[in-house]
């Protein structure tokens, strides 16, 4: 299997040495996302089991950063490693797996928050571990182990028991609406009339 | 006995017309049905779930920076706090990925002690999942049931390990300590008397008709979906597939172990707790195997420099002290290269990704934790149903946070 599909990608991927028994492969970023579809259509691969992201050391040059993929196949009871490294250092990318794997979502997105490798094509590229606005990614090997100072939350800026959402109002908010004949919670309820609160993503 | 075939009418509210008006609502991040500190933002209509997005993170304590940062073994106990309601799995789990890497070879006796603390923690963990599950779907009586059989469970680990849950029993190579006298027979007794109470439990809750009211095709998750998302363990078993990684990519001797790979029908909230039930009595099975079985001998790899020398040399000869002194302090000799393991945990598949460098400290250690990937599906499984089945579906799926969140 490992000459068949290195046959496939000529000069885009070769093999990686491996100890532990799992075929391995170092990849290409430009090639990942064909890889990966063929890796699940032609070679069974059903599954994205772990995306690692990896830093290689501030002196690593530009491919400092990169990402170690896990497939595993329920029918042929096998692992294969795949590693794409990003091609700069100062704006590492990678393409993103979620439209051939629903399970790189959120793996992609701890890669991001942990790491500051950016996932070209992931639907919602968000933090996930730490909170939205943290400036740093912690996984760095240039990050301290003891953390740097970041600022908070706004929310929490000033009064540190607050949860971050927004008080309802004391009239007319959900829970004292009066009765004046208004059908729809959103036509009586001021913060929805200002149109704030559309779909989840603005919270 | 005959059983009369029940019949599931359509849920009222999927029935009606909805309006369309949109409300946004927070659960949690502290809040009972979490199990833990998750948080849902979900957008509903009426009380019909149309968008989820799970937000975790409030447990994130950076195990994989600190990992980074000390010895093999000094990790173990950080292990312990994954998922802490089976911290035999994690220890044992790491323990392998290192070995692997290392290409040790560890003990029969080794081996045998850690399967039976691998099926008892399954056992105790499930036990967990079910109750909270039950109590959940409304039965405080099914969570007693289950705890005190925790309990039991409990004890016999803190006479193994010194502590019920914080355990910290494995060492790269090996194992802290032998196990005690007289405690495999009082794991048998155990076994013996957990199968009648494993029964009760079942009588308790399995056909009990408010639970099947509320599990049956509720959070129903297909053989593609389960694989796309990547879920594992028993959660991808409740699917219909039957992948069990201690049947397909054996470790610790499981290839030589008689048992099945419990798997269910339709992939729903009920099919992912019967798979639990059966899959405890098949752990019972392997216990009893491993008592039967277990072979004499050391626990630990005689490697000095990979694990520590007996106490009684460190202390009369010169050379073992020596090797006890490097252990400690610069940690296990493990060569340059990278390794990733999986163990079938309770939980599902945890993963171990370690990138070597050699020495004693890893470059980078990746966790792939079970509950973050199944919370991930989450996004796709709530939609669609009521704001009243988040509970039955989030107790379902028996996620920790403490491994979700890392």
């Amino acid at each position: 299997m490992q000459e068949k599909l290195i046959s496939e990608f000529p000069e885009t991927l070769s093999v990686r040495k491996s100890i532990d028994g799992i075929l391995a492969f170092n990849c290409n970023k430009n090639v990942l996302l064909r890889v990966a579809s063929r890796l699940r259509d032609e070679y069974e691969f059903q599954v994205l089991t772990d995306l690692a992201s990896i830093d290689m050391g501030v002196d690593a040059g530009n491919s400092r950063f990169g990402a170690v993929y896990h497939f595993y196949s329920h029918t042929k009871k096998m692992y294969v490693r795949v590693v794409a490294m990003c091609d700069s250092s100062e704006s590492p990318t990678l393409p993103s797996l979620c439209s051939v794997y629903k399970g790189a979502d959120w793996l992609e997105r701890e890669a991001y928050d942990l790491m500051g490798i950016v996932f070209e094509g992931h639907p919602s590229l968000r933090r996930i571990l730490m909170w939205d606005g943290y400036p740093y990614h912690p996984l760095r090997k240039d990050f301290p182990l003891a953390g740097k100072e970041a600022p908070l939350p706004p929310t929490f800026e000033g009064n540190e028991d607050a949860t971050s959402v927004i008080p309802a109002p004391e009239e007319g908010g959900p829970f004292h609406s009066p009765n004046t004949g208004v059908r729809f919670a959103s036509e009586r309820e001021p913060r929805s009339v200002e149109g704030g609160l559309e779909t989840i993503d603005n919270i | 006995m005959e059983y009369k075939e029940f019949t599931y009418p359509e849920p009222a509210g999927l029935q009606e017309e909805r309006i369309g008006e949109k409300m946004i609502v927070n659960v949690g991040p502290s809040h009972p049905a979490t199990h833990g500190v998750l948080r849902l933002k979900l957008e509903l209509d009426g009380d019909l779930i149309v968008r989820a997005d799970p937000i975790v993170g409030q447990l994130h304590r950076g195990q994989e920076k600190i990992a980074e940062n000390m010895t093999y073994n000094q990790f173990i106990p950080f292990t312990d706090r994954l998922d802490y309601l089976a911290p035999l799995c994690n220890n044992i789990a790491f323990a392998q990925c290192v070995e692997k890497l290392a290409n040790i070879e560890i003990t029969e006796r080794c081996k045998t002690i850690r399967i039976i603390c691998c099926e008892l923690s399954r056992i105790a963990s499930h036990l967990v999942g079910l109750a909270a599950y039950a109590m959940d779907a409304g039965s405080w009586t099914g969570f007693m049931y289950c705890f005190t059989q925790r309990e039991k469970i409990l004890t016999l680990f803190e006479e193994l390990t010194g502590a019920r849950m914080t355990s910290s029993y494995a060492r790269i190579g090996g194992l802290a300590r032998d196990i005690p006298e007289g405690w495999l027979g009082r794991v048998n007794s155990f076994a013996n008397q957990f199968l009648p109470k494993l029964d009760e439990i079942d009588n308790l809750i399995t056909r009990n008709r408010i639970f099947v009211d509320r599990a049956v095709g509720i959070g129903v998750v297909s053989k593609e979906m389960a694989m796309q998302w990547g879920l594992t363990g028993a959660n991808l078993r409740a699917s219909g597939v039957a992948s069990d990684i201690r049947k397909d990519v054996p470790y610790l001797g499981y290839e030589d172990y008689d048992f099945d790979v419990v798997i269910g029908v339709n992939g729903d909230s009920y099919d992912r707790w019967m798979v639990r039930i059966e899959e405890m009595r098949q752990s019972i099975r392997i216990v009893r195997q491993a008592i039967e079985k277990m072979p004499e001998g050391a626990v630990s790899v005689a490697n000095p420099k990979i694990t520590l020398p007996q106490k009684d040399g460190v202390q009369r000869n010169m050379e073992d002290l020596i090797n006890n002194f490097l252990v400690i302090t610069q940690g296990p000799d493990i060569p340059e290269g990278e390794a990733y393991f999986e163990a079938d945990n309770p939980k599902g598949a945890l993963g171990f990704y370690i990138m070597s460098k050699g020495g004693g400290v890893p470059y980078r250690v990746k966790i792939r934790a079970p509950s973050f990937v199944s919370l991930s599906a989450m996004q796709e499984i709530l939609p669609g149903h009521h704001f009243s089945d988040i509970a039955v579906i989030l107790g379902s799926f028996d996620f920790v946070l403490g491994e979700c969140d890392r």
